[in-house]
């Protein structure tokens, strides 16, 4: 069982499972060269290589889309599931009864998340799956050629569209309203951060909502759109510089000038480091969360960051005293009521 | 008084939705019951909370034929909204028990009516609460009724007791309440109608449940893992009978749980979770009636097409639309058959009784493991809601069949060499891993988009054509593991065939053809689809065969058509559905008039 894969070569890196960067890739990606997807395919191998999770105990979701399709180019040794537009959370739901040590990692888009999806996404939240839900949003539709999705802003115009009309939806603020425990942005742009938030997300226990910004480079990547490499590297405004510390290693907060960091203790002791920049903030205060929201919202500002984190709640499964031993591995005699109780039922049947 | 007519009839209560008529009339059901007479329940209810008419319907037959009667002798009219409509639905020389508070003129001369001082009776037991009153009313027509026809009153507190779970308080004050009518009754009321019950020894052994607690016990003895459902009429009772009875069966010793059931947020949801649960590895089902199962269908194509197996019970109700939610029919048959969209074929079981319902909950499981697929179970209304006598449940007599699923030691023998989609032993089904396997060649990639053998995303047309040809086979391979039809075969020209809950009315209307017409029937029931070879051979045996559907436009004939159109000639319909369960005289009203006709036909 879970022996890792021989490896070859002397000089190759391995991390603490064993595993090389090569064991967590995917498949070559056929999405569009430059696609924000494809950056966050990358930081998420990065991730999880260096967390050393075993690729095993990952299982992939993902609904219909350009972001859907990404999960086939990370983690090969991860099942996954690509199932139906708009319906990814309702799947993870399910099969992550099967066994609770294994870790959901959903990637949706926003049109599979904001507009068909929006009634699941939401009571996933409310459910707290143990799952990270990646929202890959640019603001459009690319597989279908570039309609609106509902992320995109206000006026913003297309070529080939015209004019959006519509206001749009806000992921982190609908996930927010919908009592997710760990809300955050993020922008493709943006590796260094993206990467450390991944790990915060992987760590935390329940449902961990990253929207991040990642271009689509077909369709609405011109220099004024919200969505846009340029727009996003000129307007990112981060809460604060985040590094991520897992339990095991040793915290150097001495690095640091005393209150110009803040850390958030996750459930097995790792730790979130946010270090201040302009202005202090409490990512476990959800007043000052919604607040900051609307306050990016009417400013137009690209909001990164860990906006929201809420550590004590429990999982969805969590709720139901399951078994310690995970419930796919069950054998027939601890599944099929003893031949005795048939009767004590018949007798009940009146 | 003319002749006496013994444990042959049927009584109808009417009342106001919501009134706790219930209570009364499954005591009354049961008490019947326990006196050893062959009886059926049913309730016949509006879509409503609160105020509008129901009715409830025992049928007593010392034969024990258990259809619905159109017939009523007995009615009791408690309702005054339906009180001209009860009095004439009484059939004549028949019997009217009414609320002489309800102050409507008896206008019928050819039954017999007895008023029930309804509020003197309850007023005059100053231990029930004033706000209980109305509620415990109801037990004054039990009273009354047990008086005029014979119901043994110990069998009534045997009922009540039962359905107080023992609690003595309500026991009480509701038996209290059947003693007094029935004391007044004694004094007040001079029997003129010939309608009596009498012990008899017919319900020995047998136990009496409604399909969907049959449903839910059956999903529990097959070891049901995970189950997810959104409220509906008539299948929110399955769900809820899980909730009722996993945690009785399915804890362990420290009270931890084998099992999760999520109420979802739609249909939709319900679905994508149990597919995701069973792609996971776990006994996964969702139970819902025709709207649900409407949203359900993309998922359903999904399942079949990436080869999940998933038990979804459909309780079937009055359609299309919304239609009539509490009234039954047959009728998401052609629907369930071709569900989604594409090339699809569907695994359907048909339970016919209390006691298939339990043996199809647990063998579902089996069969949908067993070939990587969805398994459809038609119940309905009237089956899965109704109260019906049967044999007590039955332990299963086979293991579990947890199909072809690869763990890491079986993944070690094969050195990591296998395929998801690979049918290595060309029966159709390939073999599965299920996440959490910690094999690192375990895992693959489920796509609902073309995918070849190894589960790689594929556009090449031979590729698409092999996987769904391979589809095509294992549904064939199917077959051998379906409950084979019940055939009751001697040699008559003609043969009926049907399915479902439609069985008992099927059952009596050839008892009532051989009687009335001396006319001998063969009889086939279908139990699944695809169709068995012997369902072929049965309609070729026959000159004519009469299908019998609960619906319009005769679904089950059409689907018999398309298997058999070197037969479809021979095949007559006997199809309607006007929302309530059917009864064996339409069908031999039916069958009579269609046989006539041809042979004028063949006359001229």
């Amino acid at each position: 069982m879970s022996q890792p894969l021989p490896v070859s070569g002397a000089n190759v890196q391995v991390n603490l499972v064993g595993l090389t960067k090569n064991d967590y890739r995917g498949m070559p990606s056929t999405l569009c060269q430059g696609c924000g997807h494809n950056s966050i395919a990358s930081q998420i191998i990065a991730a999880l290589y260096e967390m050393s999770i075993l690729p095993e105990t990952v299982v992939k979701f993902s609904g219909i889309g350009c972001s859907s399709k990404s999960p086939t180019y990370f983690l090969n040794r991860s099942f996954g599931f690509n199932g139906l537009h708009g319906r990814m959370p309702s799947v993870a739901t399910g099969a992550l009864f099967a066994d609770t040590t294994l870790r959901g990692l959903g990637v949706s888009g926003d049109g599979d998340t904001a507009s068909i999806g929006m009634g699941q996404f939401k009571h996933a939240m409310r459910r707290n799956v143990n799952m990270v839900y990646i929202v890959e949003n640019n603001g459009v539709y690319g597989l279908t050629k570039g309609q609106f999705s509902a992320t995109a802003e206000v006026g913003l115009t297309l070529k080939k569209q015209g004019t959006n009309p519509y206001m749009p939806v806000d992921i982190c603020m609908e996930a927010l309203a919908s009592n997710a425990t760990f809300v955050a942005r993020s922008f493709a742009g943006d590796p260094k951060q993206l990467k450390e938030l991944l790990k915060a997300a992987i760590n935390h226990r329940g449902i961990a909502v990253l929207d991040i910004i990642s271009p689509c480079v077909t369709f609405n990547n011109q220099e004024n759109a919200y969505h846009s490499y340029t727009w996003g590297k000129d307007h990112e405004a981060p809460l604060h510089d985040i590094t991520f510390i897992p339990a095991r290693e040793e915290i150097t907060v001495e690095d640091f000038e005393e209150g110009t960091v803040r850390e958030v203790t996750m459930h097995d002791g790792s730790i979130v480091l946010l270090k201040k920049l302009e202005h202090d903030y409490d990512p476990t205060d959800r007043w000052q969360a919604m607040r900051v929201l609307e306050e990016a919202q009417r400013n137009n500002w690209l909001l990164t960051g860990l906006i929201y984190i809420e550590t004590g709640r429990p999982t969805l499964t969590d709720l139901y005293n399951l078994v310690d031993k995970p419930l796919n591995r069950l054998t027939e005699a601890e599944l099929r009521p003893a031949p005795e109780t048939i009767d004590r039922v018949n007798a009940m049947m009146f | 008084m003319s002749q006496r007519i013994v444990n042959d009839f049927s009584i109808t209560v009417g009342t106001v939705n919501g009134s706790g008529s219930s209570t009364a009339n499954t005591t009354i059901l049961r008490a019947l019951f326990k006196m050893g007479i062959p009886v059926s329940g049913k309730n016949l209810f509006p879509s409503n909370i609160q105020g509008l008419p129901t009715w409830y319907t025992i049928r007593l037959s010392k034969d024990g034929f258990t259809a619905r009667r159109a017939e009523q002798e007995i009615v009791v009219a408690m309702n005054p909204a339906s009180f001209a409509r009860d009095q004439a639905s009484v059939s004549p020389g028949g019997v009217l028990f009414y609320d002489e508070g309800i102050r409507q003129p008896i206008t019928r001369d050819d039954i017999v009516a007895y008023p029930m001082p309804v509020k003197e009776i309850v007023r005059k037991d100053p231990s029930i609460p004033s706000n209980l009153r109305d509620l415990i009313a109801n037990m004054v027509y039990v009273g009354v009724l047990a008086q005029m026809l014979g119901i043994e009153l110990d069998k009534i507190y045997q009922a009540l007791s039962f359905h107080f779970k023992g609690k003595q308080k309500p026991i009480d004050m509701n038996f209290n309440t059947v003693k007094a009518a029935a004391e007044w009754a004694a004094a007040s009321l001079e029997k003129k109608d010939p309608y009596f019950v009498e012990p008899m020894d017919k319900t020995n052994g047998l136990i009496m449940a409604d399909g969907n607690t049959a449903a839910a016990l059956g999903a529990i003895y097959g070891g049901v893992q995970f189950a997810a459902w959104y409220p509906i009429t008539p299948a929110s009772s399955l769900a809820e009978a899980l909730n009722e009875y996993l945690p009785m069966l399915r804890k362990t010793a420290d009270g931890r749980q084998t099992y999760a059931v999520v109420q979802a947020e739609d249909e939709l949801a319900a679905i994508g979770m149990a597919i995701g649960a069973g792609w996971a590895g776990l006994r996964a089902m969702t139970s819902t009636s025709g709207p649900g199962l409407s949203l359900m269908t993309e998922f359903a194509g999904l399942a079949y097409y990436t080869e999940v197996p998933v038990v979804i019970w459909d309780v079937q109700r009055v359609g299309p639309s919304t239609g009539l939610p509490t009234r039954t029919m047959q009728g998401d048959l052609t629907f369930v058959n071709f569900i989604s969209h594409g090339d699809t074929q569907s695994i359907i079981l048909l339970p016919a009784s209390i006691n298939e319902c339990f043996e199809f909950g647990w063998r579902a499981f089996d069969i949908a493991e067993r070939l990587q697929t969805p398994v459809f179970v038609l119940s309905d209304l009237d089956l899965g809601m109704n109260q019906w006598m049967g044999e007590p449940f039955r332990y299963p007599d086979v293991p579990m069949d947890r199909g072809k699923i690869l763990w890491e030691e079986d993944l070690e023998k094969l050195k990591g060499n296998w395929g998801r989609y690979l049918d290595v032993d060309g029966d159709g089904i390939p073999w599965r891993t299920v996440p959490g396997n910690r094999h690192p060649a375990s895992a693959y990639f489920l796509r609902g988009t073309g995918h070849d053998e190894y589960a790689r995303y594929s556009e090449e047309p031979q590729v698409w054509e092999r996987m769904v040809n391979r589809l095509k086979k294992k549904y064939e391979t199917a077959r051998q593991y379906l409950p084979l039809p019940q055939i009751e075969e001697h040699g008559n020209r003609i043969g009926i065939v049907a399915y479902g809950s439609s069985e008992p009315a099927v059952r009596e209307a050839r008892h009532l053809l051989q009687v009335e017409h001396q006319l001998a029937t063969d009889f086939l029931r279908l139990r699944a689809i695809p169709f068995h070879r012997e369902v072929g051979e049965f309609i070729a045996r026959h000159e004519v065969v009469y299908v019998v559907d609960v619906n319009r436009d005769g679904q089950m004939k059409q689907l018999l058509s398309v298997e058999y159109p070197e037969l479809a000639a021979r095949l007559r319909s006997i199809a309607c559905v006007d929302g309530l369960p059917p009864t064996a005289r339409w069908i031999v009203d039916s069958l009579i008039e269609q046989e006539v006709k041809h042979e004028s036909t063949i006359a001229r």
